[in-house]
Order: C-alpha cells, then sequence, then structure tokens
C-alpha cells in the first residue's frame, strides 16, 4: 500500500453572484435586457395598482351597513355583501328552514373530505352514496313535503345553494348516461355507434344556452299535455341532456387508453360484454377520467351561471337582483368581485385537486 | 343446480320455439342484429312520440305553426347590422343580421384570442421568473371565473369608464370614443373600385410567384435572391398605388359627426360588441395559453439545445424550431377552443348585443311566439359551424399523421 | 335504446316522486283546489306590479290580482304560489300548464288574444308606453328625440311602438336592447342611452331606482295604449270567468266604498248593490261554481281596487303614479266593471 499524503484543499465558497438572493434575481429577473425591461414593466404596474387597491378593498372599505350611504366612497362597500349574505348563500329560501340548507352544505364538506383524504376507510361505500344516493338525498332535504319537512317549493331556491345543486345533480346524473354513450360510441354494433355519435356531436355542437332555452321554452311541448315540469327541473333535464355529451367525450377518452389485451383476455375468459365491461374496463378506465371528469365539473359549475337567462336566481343572478335595490345601488364592482371570488375559489381548488390526481396517475 | 341431468331435462322440456328463440340469441350474428334493431325502432319510436305531442300541444293550445313568420315584416329596430336592415324588413332577415353578427364577434374574438394566448403562453415558460408568475396569475385567474360574470363585469367597466357623447375621447377630428361606441371614419372609394381590387389581387398573386420562386432556388442552391423581401413589398404596394392613380380612383372619408344626441356617419363600434370581445378574448386566451403551453412543453428538451447550438437565439429557436413542431399537438386543442369562443358568444344576449341568440332566439322568437321554429334553426346554425370545422379538422389531421410517417 | 332510457328514467323517476304535476287543461279550478294553490305567473322584478322582497315576499298589483283568485277559490288569500318568469317564457308557461294565471303586466292584444291559445280576462291598470330622459339634456318633447340612443327590454311591445314611433315620425334611433326592465335602467343610469321607453308605469318604477331619480323626467307623450291584464288558457270558460270576475269584485268594490275594513260591518248594509256583491242576494257564487262567500273574501283579504291601487302603485308607495285612467268611469277614468247582477 502506498499512501498518498494527500492534503485536500477545502472547497471554496461558490462565487457570491452565482448563490443567493443576488444570483437568484440576477438568473431569474435580470438575465438580459429583454428580461430586464420586463420585469421594470411589470414591477412598476404592480406598484402602479396593487397599492391602491388594497386601499380600496381593505383600508377604506365599509364591511358592515344597512344601506349604500352607509359606506364611505373611497372605499369598497363590502356592506353590500354582509347585509345580503344569507341572500346569495340561500336564495329565498325561508329563514327558519335554513338549517336544511346548512346540512346539504355540511353532507358535501363531509364527502368531499372523506373521499379526498387518504387515511378514510369505506370509500367505496361513500363514494357509492355521493354518486347514487347523495343527489336523492339532497333534493328531498331541500324540498321537503316528506317525513314531516316542510314543502319549500323550487322557485324559492337560489343563491350559491342552487348554484352547487344544479352542478352536482347535473354532474352525477350525467355519468351514467355519459358511459353508456361512451360505450356506446366505441361499439362494434354500426346503428347503436352512429346514433350515439350523432347524439354527442349534436349537443356538443349547440351552446348551453340554447339549450336551456330549449328546455324551458320546448320542452313543455315535447311531453304530453297533463305532464308539467318546474322550471328548475327543466333546466336540470337540459343541462344533464348536454352534459351527458361532454362526459361521454371524456369517458371515451378513458376508454381508448386501455389496452386492446384486456378487452381481449376478459373475451377469453368467457366473460360477457357488460360483465366485463362492469367488472374488467370500467373500473380501470374510470381511475384514468377522473381528472377529466373533474374538469368537465369546472366547466359545468361555471356555465351553471347561464341559468340567469331563463330566469333562474343562482348565485350571480341574485346578486344582480341585488344590485338592482334601490338601497344598494352603485355596488357592481364588490358585487361582481364578490361573486367572481366565490367562483373562482371553487373552480381553483378543483382544478389543482384535478391536477394533483393528474400527477398521482403519471407517476 | 349442480346435476347435469337435471339441467338436462329441463332443457328438453322447453318448447322448441322458446330454444329456437335461445338459439338465436346465443348466435354472435343475430345478437346484434336484433339489438340495433330494437335500439332504431326505441328511437324512432320516441322521435314519433315527441312529435306527435308537440303537434297535439301546438294545435290543442293554438300556437301557429310553420315558416310563414319568415316573411313577415320584423318591425323592430337593431342597433348594429352589417347587411342593410330596418324596421320594414322580414324576421328572415334578422336570422341572417343575427349570424352575420355572431360571425363578426366569433372572428374578431378568435383573431385577438390567438394573438393574446400564444404571448401569454409563451410568457408563461419564460425564464423571467415574474413574466411566468404574472402569466399564470392571469390564466389561474380567468378560467378559473364564469364568462358571463367576466362579460357584465367588463361591460359595466367599460360603461363606467368611457364619457358622455359630448364629452367624447377624441384623437384629430375623426376619431371618437364614447359611451355610446368608438367612432371611426370610414373610407368611401367613390370609383375605380375595381381595378383597385383587381390589381391588389395581381399583386399578391406575384408576391407568392416570386416567393416560391425564392424558396425554391434556396432550396436547391442555399442562396436566395437578394433583396427578395423588397421586391415583394414593392410588387404589393407599388401595383395597387399605381393602378389607383392610373384609373383616376378617389377616396372619400365619411368622418362621424356629433349631431343631436349622439355621432352620426362613420362606422360605429357599440360597447357591447367591444365588452364582449373584450371577456371573449381575456376568457379564451386563458384557455388558448394552457394549449400553446402544452404544445411547446411537447417539444424535446434536445430540439432546443440542437437549435442553440446551431447558434440560434432564443427568440429564433422558439419561432423556427419549437413552435412549428408544437403546432402539431397545439392545433386540435386549439381548434376546439375556437369552437367554444363561437359557441360562447351567444352569451352576447346577457348583455344585449345583437348576435343570432340575441336577436332571432330573443326578440323574433318573443314576438312571433314560435319557439319550436326559432330555436330549431337557431341550433342548426350553430350544429353547421361546429360540424363544418370538426370536418375540416379531421382532414387536418389525417394529413398531419401522413406526413408525419 | 340510452334515449329511451334516459327518458323513461328521467320521466319515471320525477312522475313517481311527485315533482311532476298533473295539469288538465279542461278544469283548472278542480286542479287549483286539489294542489291547494294558485300557481301565478309573475315577472322576475317590477315595483310596484310584482317583486320581491329580500326575504322572497311578493307584492305588487299583479300580486294582488292572483291573491284575489285565490281568496276566492281557495279561501286564503296567501294560497298562491308565485312563479317569476323572463318575457319569454310566460305564455310558454301558460300555454303549458306550469301556471294557472299569468298576471305580469303583459300588455292585451289581438295576437296574444287569438293565436297564442290565450284569453285576457279584463284589465287591470290602463298604461301607455312613455319615454324617461335625463334633465340636462333639456328635451321637452318626443318629437325632439331624432338620432338618440334608446334603451329598451327585447321581446316586449313596446319594442315595436318604439319603432312605429319613430318610422311615422321620419325620426332615427339607436335600440339598446336589455334582457330586463331592470337592466334597462341600469343602462339608463350608467348613460348607455339617452332615453328609456317603457310603459309610463315601468318607468315610474324605475325612475325610483335610478341613482338620482330626480335628474330624470317623464315625458308627456304616450304613444301607445297598453291594456295590462291577467291572462288565462283558453278553453276554460269556467276558470276564465273566475279570474274575470275577481278583478270586477274588487272594481266594483270600490266604486261601492267597501273596504277590506268595512266590509264585516257593509253586510248588513240594505244598498241592493252591495248585497249582491257580497253574494247575500242576487247571483251569488254558483253560476261561478264557487261559493257565496268569494267576493266578500277578495274585498276582505286583499282590498278593493283603490287599496291595491294606492298601496302598490298610487300615494302609498314610492312609485307615486296618479289614479289618471284608472279612476273609475264616474271620477274621470275609464276603469268600468260589468255590473254584479
Amino acid at each position: 500500500m502506498i499512501s498518498h499524503d494527500i492534503t485536500m484543499i477545502p472547497a471554496r465558497e461558490p462565487p457570491a453572484r452565482a448563490v443567493g438572493v443576488m444570483a437568484w434575481v440576477r438568473n431569474n429577473l435580470f438575465a438580459n435586457p429583454l428580461s430586464a425591461l420586463a420585469t421594470l414593466l411589470i414591477a412598476y404596474s404592480l406598484y402602479l395598482f396593487v397599492p391602491p387597491l388594497v386601499q380600496w378593498a381593505f383600508m377604506d372599505a365599509t364591511w358592515f351597513g344597512e344601506s349604500s350611504s352607509d359606506c364611505s366612497s373611497d372605499g369598497a362597500c363590502w356592506a353590500f355583501i354582509t347585509a345580503r349574505l344569507d341572500q346569495f348563500i340561500y336564495g329565498f329560501y325561508p329563514e327558519e328552514q335554513q338549517w336544511r340548507a346548512d346540512l346539504f352544505f355540511a353532507q358535501l364538506a363531509i364527502l368531499i373530505a372523506w373521499l379526498s383524504f387518504k387515511v378514510t376507510p369505506g370509500k367505496k361505500w361513500v363514494l357509492g352514496y355521493s354518486l347514487i344516493l347523495m343527489p336523492v338525498v339532497s333534493w328531498f332535504l331541500l324540498y321537503g313535503d316528506l317525513l314531516g319537512l316542510e314543502k319549500v317549493e323550487t322557485h324559492q331556491w337560489g343563491g350559491l345553494m342552487l348554484t352547487l345543486l344544479l352542478a352536482l345533480c347535473g354532474m352525477i346524473a350525467s355519468l351514467p348516461f355519459g358511459v353508456l354513450l361512451a360505450l356506446g360510441r366505441r361499439s362494434n354494433m354500426p346503428v347503436i355507434r352512429s346514433l350515439c355519435t350523432a347524439y354527442i356531436e349534436l349537443w356538443r355542437g349547440v351552446p348551453l344556452i340554447t339549450v336551456l332555452f330549449m328546455a324551458s321554452v320546448m320542452l313543455p311541448l315535447f311531453v304530453p299535455e297533463e305532464v308539467v315540469f318546474d322550471k328548475l327541473l327543466r333546466a336540470l333535464i337540459g343541462i344533464i341532456l348536454f352534459q351527458a355529451a361532454y362526459m361521454a367525450e371524456v369517458v371515451r377518452g378513458g376508454l381508448q387508453a386501455i389496452p386492446k389485451g384486456q378487452f381481449e383476455a376478459f373475451n377469453s375468459l368467457g366473460l360477457s360484454y357488460w360483465q366485463g365491461m362492469i367488472m374488467i374496463i370500467l373500473p380501470q378506465a374510470m381511475r384514468l377520467v377522473i381528472p377529466g371528469v373533474v374538469n368537465t365539473f369546472i366547466a359545468l359549475f361555471k356555465d351553471t351561471s347561464l341559468v340567469l337567462v331563463i330566469g333562474l336566481f343562482d348565485l350571480l343572478a341574485i346578486i344582480q337582483a341585488g344590485l338592482n335595490d334601490p338601497a344598494w345601488l352603485g355596488n357592481s364592482v364588490e358585487g361582481y368581485l364578490f361573486a367572481g371570488l366565490v367562483f373562482w375559489v371553487f373552480c381553483f381548488g378543483m382544478s389543482k385537486y384535478s391536477q394533483r390526481l393528474e400527477q398521482q396517475l403519471h407517476r | 343446480m349442480s346435476d347435469p341431468e337435471h339441467v338436462s331435462h329441463k332443457k328438453n322440456a322447453t318448447p322448441s320455439l322458446v330454444k329456437e328463440a335461445l338459439r338465436l340469441w346465443r348466435d354472435a350474428s343475430f345478437r346484434p342484429l336484433f339489438m340495433q334493431g330494437v335500439v332504431v325502432l326505441v328511437v324512432v319510436m320516441l322521435g314519433v312520440w315527441v312529435i306527435n305531442n308537440t303537434m297535439n300541444n301546438l294545435e290543442h293550445r293554438g300556437i301557429s305553426t310553420g315558416f310563414d313568420f319568415l316573411s313577415q315584416e320584423a318591425g323592430f329596430g337593431i342597433i348594429q347590422s352589417l347587411v342593410e336592415y330596418d324596421e320594414s324588413h322580414s324576421y328572415g332577415r334578422t336570422f341572417v343580421v343575427g349570424i352575420l353578427n355572431t360571425l363578426l364577434v366569433s372572428g374578431l374574438g378568435i383573431f385577438f384570442a390567438t394573438i393574446l394566448g400564444f404571448l401569454i403562453g409563451v410568457a408563461r415558460l419564460s425564464s423571467n421568473w415574474l413574466l411566468a408568475r404574472m402569466a399564470s396569475v392571469f390564466i389561474e385567474t380567468f378560467r378559473n371565473i364564469p364568462l358571463l360574470l367576466q362579460i357584465f363585469f367588463w361591460y359595466f367597466a367599460v360603461l363606467a369608464a368611457l364619457p358622455h357623447p359630448r364629452q367624447s375621447f377624441a384623437l384629430g377630428e375623426s376619431v371618437f370614443l364614447n359611451l355610446r361606441g368608438l367612432f371611426l371614419p370610414k373610407p368611401i372609394i367613390e370609383q375605380g373600385l375595381l381595378p383597385v381590387m383587381v390589381s391588389c389581387l395581381v399583386a399578391i398573386g406575384l408576391a407568392l410567384f416570386l416567393r416560391s420562386i425564392n424558396q425554391k432556388r434556396r432550396v436547391e442552391t442555399g442562396k436566395s435572391i437578394s433583396g427578395a423581401p423588397w421586391y415583394m413589398a414593392a410588387l404589393l404596394a407599388g401595383i395597387p398605388v399605381l393602378t389607383w392613380h392610373l384609373s383616376g380612383a378617389s377616396l372619400v372619408l365619411d368622418t362621424p359627426e356629433l349631431k343631436g344626441f349622439n355621432f352620426r356617419g362613420g362606422i360605429s363600434i357599440i360597447p357591447e360588441l367591444g365588452a364582449l370581445l373584450l371577456a371573449l378574448t381575456i376568457y379564451t386566451s386563458a384557455f388558448i395559453a394552457e394549449v400553446v403551453r402544452a404544445g411547446i412543453e411537447s417539444v424535446q428538451k434536445g430540439q432546443k439545445e440542437a437549435a442553440a447550438s446551431l447558434g440560434l437565439k432564443p427568440g429564433k429557436v422558439l419561432t423556427l424550431v419549437v413552435i412549428p413542431q408544437a403546432m402539431k399537438v397545439i392545433i386540435p386543442p386549439l381548434t376546439n377552443q375556437y369552437l367554444n369562443l363561437a359557441k360562447n358568444s351567444s352569451l352576447a344576449t346577457a348583455i344585449g348585443y345583437p348576435d343570432l341568440v340575441s336577436v332571432f332566439a330573443g326578440t323574433t322568437l318573443n314576438q312571433t311566439g314560435q319557439a319550436v321554429e326559432v330555436i330549431a334553426m337557431t341550433m342548426a346554425v350553430y350544429l353547421t359551424i361546429s360540424l363544418s370545422v370538426s370536418l375540416l379538422m379531421n382532414i387536418y389531421n389525417k394529413r398531419v399523421a401522413l406526413i408525419e410517417r | 335504446m340510452l334515449k329511451s332510457l334516459k327518458t323513461a328514467a328521467v320521466l319515471g323517476a320525477f312522475a313517481a316522486a311527485g315533482f311532476a304535476q298533473v295539469a288538465s287543461a279542461s278544469a283548472t279550478l278542480e286542479s287549483v283546489k286539489e294542489k291547494g294553490y294558485v300557481a301565478c305567473g309573475v315577472s322576475t322584478g317590477l315595483p310596484g306590479f310584482s317583486n320581491p322582497d329580500d326575504k322572497g315576499q311578493w307584492s305588487g298589483l299583479d300580486v294582488d290580482v292572483c291573491r284575489a283568485v285565490a281568496a276566492a277559490t281557495l279561501k286564503d288569500a296567501s294560497k298562491v304560489k308565485f312563479v317569476p318568469l323572463t318575457a319569454k317564457e310566460r305564455f310558454t308557461a301558460l300555454q303549458s300548464g306550469e301556471i294557472d294565471v299569468l298576471s305580469r303586466n303583459t300588455t292585451w292584444t289581438l295576437t296574444r288574444d287569438a293565436s297564442l291559445g290565450l284569453n285576457f280576462t279584463g284589465v287591470s291598470y290602463y298604461d301607455g308606453q312613455g319615454f324617461m330622459v335625463k334633465k340636462e339634456l333639456g328635451v321637452k318633447s318626443a318629437k325632439e328625440l331624432d338620432g338618440a340612443s334608446v334603451c329598451i327590454q327585447s321581446g316586449t311591445t313596446s319594442e315595436l311602438n318604439l319603432a312605429d314611433y319613430f318610422r311615422t315620425n321620419n325620426m332615427e334611433y339607436q335600440p339598446v336592447v336589455f334582457d330586463t326592465s331592470d337592466g334597462t335602467a341600469s343602462g339608463f343610469d350608467a348613460g348607455r342611452c339617452d332615453v328609456l321607453t317603457s310603459d309610463q308605469s315601468q318607468l315610474y318604477a324605475l325612475r325610483v331606482r335610478l341613482s338620482k331619480p330626480d335628474s330624470a323626467v317623464v315625458l308627456p307623450e304616450v304613444i301607445s295604449k297598453e291594456p295590462l291584464g291577467p291572462v288565462v288558457r283558453q278553453g276554460d270558460d269556467q276558470w276564465f270567468n273566475i279570474v274575470k270576475w275577481s278583478l270586477a269584485a274588487m272594481i266594483n268594490g270600490e266604486e261601492l266604498g267597501l273596504t277590506s275594513g268595512n266590509i264585516k260591518a257593509q253586510k248588513a248594509s240594505s244598498d241592493p248593490n252591495v248585497r249582491r256583491l257580497l253574494g247575500i242576494d242576487g247571483p251569488k257564487g254558483k253560476g261561478l261554481a264557487l261559493d257565496d262567500d268569494w267576493s266578500l273574501r277578495i274585498i276582505e283579504q286583499v282590498g278593493n281596487y283603490e287599496e291595491i291601487f294606492e298601496r302598490n302603485v298610487g300615494a302609498e308607495s314610492p312609485l307615486q303614479i296618479d289614479r289618471g285612467l284608472n279612476a273609475l268611469w264616474n271620477e274621470g277614468g275609464i276603469l268600468y266593471a260589468p255590473p254584479f247582477r
């Protein structure tokens, strides 16, 4: 063994310009003249807009009050929101019955929490409940006329409650139709395939607003004279018919991603088409399409705001109605910002969730 | 049921008709036929049921049917029309006016949304941290808020920001901006329009021809004709200008003028169009930016590195190497966004921009009461747009797929 | 198969759950009694005529007409289900049986009466289309409005009258349309248009909710006749009569000086007109298939026409509209109800 007496020179500190805050700033903000210019421009415009905005929205804002006249003229008038918050959440739902709407919200929160945490047990059952029973239970809870619950007509429903209900019911009810349509579109029976394709393309080709007009004006003509749907139900039917087509395309994407071997395998095991689909293919496909389903749900959630054109009072519509109250004139910005914020929180949250799922799938 | 004899006994007991039916049912070539027959039957029955109900209901309620109303006088005004229209025109004309207005706002929206979307998509991937942050804030904000809300907001904001007609913002003597819209001078070519237009076409044709020669030469020899772009520019500008002078065409500007309550003359862009366009552009560009980002990210890193190592500047790398390859990934979802924009333009009805839904499925429906015909016609228009674009897309996709191989 | 399954499932599920109500065109009265309420189509919000407060309680002249019908048929003026409708939906909702009465400031016209399968039961308010302008423009007459931008609610008769008026007077205008009457007011307030046109009653209602109500004036011209009234489906004469006479009871009530306050005491009156209106003598309720107290209940629970007018649109309301045409025939107006005989 030959031993060399080597003394390592201690590693030198990297030059100050390559580490630390300064280096980061240099590399990420001022890497070249163009980048530097962009940074300066953005920083300047932020400086111009953000402080006055904060001043307006927080420092000078009025948070509580009885009418517009209680609000200071230079700040936001959030009093408009706080005074009418109940209406924005529950619509015209009778005050003494609002615990039912609260229960509906609580149920939603619990189900979502249950399904999104990893450790909770019995996911299968909870999911089953959410997808099958929950809309029905919620409907009866809110509509009443059952088990001693007082009946609350659907035209009294409104606000955030109605927005959530429309989106959820539309979504969940369209799921099975979407699956059937997707299977139909991939079926090897030409007639079924073309019918399903025609259905999907037809609904995807028209704007939701015309579908809602159709549901509100034409649907009553399509059914025998004795059958009368109430307005909310008509809107919901329109939304479901429409949403099913979008859902079908998402599910079809999932089905396409299943390797052909899986189909051949269940055929060779002697399983029938439906057995194979339900036990082998769909469970795999559905896992793949969850992010897509969440994305269409976000789109639907935003689209429910269109029901205001047929006279339903969803969150946006009820805020608009509030803006017309002579006592609260001149609060459009506050109203729209609040509506925007609520929608944004829901949609952003869901889109982050769907991105997380996607990453998990791709791992 | 494990006793085989029992089973066979039972089978033997079944009458031959049932047996035959069972055999047919299990026949792989018969069953699909049968199932499809059933489906067709059910769909047809459902259709007949719906039509029957509708006819019954319409008749029972004494509502008139048919398309006769299209030739009746409409009797209401429309604020913006690309074709000649006034109260004395027919309901059929309102249909045309509506379609054109829808196409106008969709076309403009697509144009602006594409530009803004690409800029933001590229900014999102910028090496400048602040710029990338701002782009992602833009995207996440605007695509997570309902479009309808944004339309209301911009309409309100636009109206709040603009002055009354008598205090208009003016640019020179002929451009005015106020609550009633943006007023621009309208060029009117009084004579010699045809030769000028023909000469424009000729100039474009020649320029394209020159370009193709130039390209061919570059491929063959590696050198291009020096100054080719200048020649092309000279062709494009020179020929029409020359024709203009030779043919003695003259141009008159019809400038807007404040008369009474409002500006008259010139071209006016109503604030409804502005607000709708702004909202559609911003909303759709947030989605397009994501599409563009995904497209750019799909281009392999090696491509960028290779281009950079050839000495191309970052901007050139992007425009010459990355984006052309990314386009293949970008175009299908991009078309989807275009279609969404066209469909979303129907929200115009919320702020009274006179698009198809607002004019035809709104006012005309209301005045005539013929919901079935009006809604069916409206849906047919959107369907035609969607399906024809999808068809073009499919053709394009096939071509791209072939070139790839 | 999918489609039919879907329809069957939807129809089945909801029909079974009882959300799809069965309405029969020929026996509205029976179905109303069975349901226990009168389904009344109203506007989505128009102060003075049909407007919900923060709690969702409806008030207004149109609303009170429905209450009167409920008082007559169900003995309780509160048994009304109000269905807010946009201008677009109102006729379909009535035709399809979703509502029993449409009381939504709807103008009586030939087309609507004759070719939509509807019947107007009478006039609850004589209105006419007018114009509102900003004071600062200094306009004194509608004839000076050449070239103006006009805010208007889409799909109304006002839209057609407006076009006619400007055409016959050789004037130009720019229509700025909005879906709701609230929208027209916001647009007018923001300065999007110089003029707001609508029925005069609405102009007063909308003026209240401008940011500066005093800055706008209503011009004197009335360019159209707008008789507003409750509407029912064609083909059910019994129901048609009930709604028609519920309205007539309120107007006759005013004529005879019967109010919700004094009606109990008036039962002892010897005036034969009063006795007939209260169902003590005369035709009573039989012809309408109602009990004899039906008209008494209307006035007791809802009030006579004067009461509902003053409370909703007149002196006791923010709208402050004069009786004008809507005064009784013997007091200078044209309100004239057929006699109870």
